[in-house]
């Protein structure tokens, strides 16, 4: 299926941008009138997968992430993480609930926060070579007639 | 995002107002933990009322005060959240604690 609206930007792995990033995402879902909850599900989501990148992709140094947005004909949003940084060695661990390795203070609930709030995640990653995570949110309000 | 601090006999309460993740969330975290450590509250009271965004970063920041506040005997009460900010709370099994505050029990709303 062929999006029907799309856009790309990539950004230093610095934390300000973490915002900066939700607010990519609204701006772009913005046109679909999205329902305020299905605002704060994507804007959430989509922190959560930007924060992974910058504490646990690029631990000890500054790189990529690239932020693609796709619209598609029948409402749903798919939203496209990736670095280039360290990858999971495995990911099933890195998904379950509680499992961290990002010392004091981080609950290891990234996973479990993006596959609550949005319809489908989906992470493919190799060790040493970066990570791409996807997240698919399926709006519903009133998508036809926005685009 | 900001945070104001009011003390009261043996209450710390700490307002946050802002959005509250990963970035926002070291800032909070050292400027509660610096209040809580100087004057050992028997409570500390954290306010959400006016956080307009929370990743998991706001679960962590919960969760690491409440161990601060249960080192010395303290606990921690939970004031403001949102049916949203409750949804992630419950993620990590936070509704089952006992910090909410009066009135704000979560299987009420």
């Amino acid at each position: 299926m062929k999006p029907i609206n799309e856009m790309k930007v990539q950004f230093p792995s610095r934390s300000v941008n973490e915002r900066l990033a939700r607010s990519v995402v609204s701006a772009f879902a913005a046109g679909l009138d999205p329902t305020l909850d299905e605002l704060a599900d994507l804007r959430t989501a989509v922190s959560e997968a930007v924060t992974n990148c910058i504490v646990h992709a690029y631990p000890d140094s500054i790189g990529k992430i690239s932020l693609q947005l796709r619209l598609f004909t029948d409402g749903r949003l798919s939203v496209k993480i990736t670095d280039w940084g360290v990858g999971i060695d495995d990911i099933k661990q890195a998904m379950t609930p509680l499992y961290t390795s990002g010392g004091e203070d981080r609950a290891g609930l990234g996973f479990s926060v993006m596959e609550s709030f949005c319809d489908r995640v989906r992470v493919r990653s190799k060790a040493g070579h970066g990570t791409t995570v996807t997240l698919d949110k399926y709006i519903l309000s009133r998508h036809t007639e926005a685009v | 995002m900001t945070i104001q601090t009011t003390r009261s006999e043996d209450t710390l309460t700490v307002h946050l107002t802002g959005e509250l993740d990963h970035h926002s969330a070291a800032g909070w975290r050292s400027a509660i933990d610096r209040e809580a450590i100087c004057c050992h509250p028997k409570r500390l009271v954290l306010d959400f009322s006016d956080v307009t965004f929370m990743d998991s970063s706001g679960i962590g920041l919960v969760m690491g005060r409440y161990k601060l506040m249960r080192s010395w005997g303290g606990d921690l009460r939970l004031g403001g959240l949102s049916p949203r900010l409750r949804q992630m709370m419950s993620l990590a099994g936070i509704d089952r604690l006992p910090v909410w505050e009066e009135g704000e029990n979560h299987e009420t709303y």
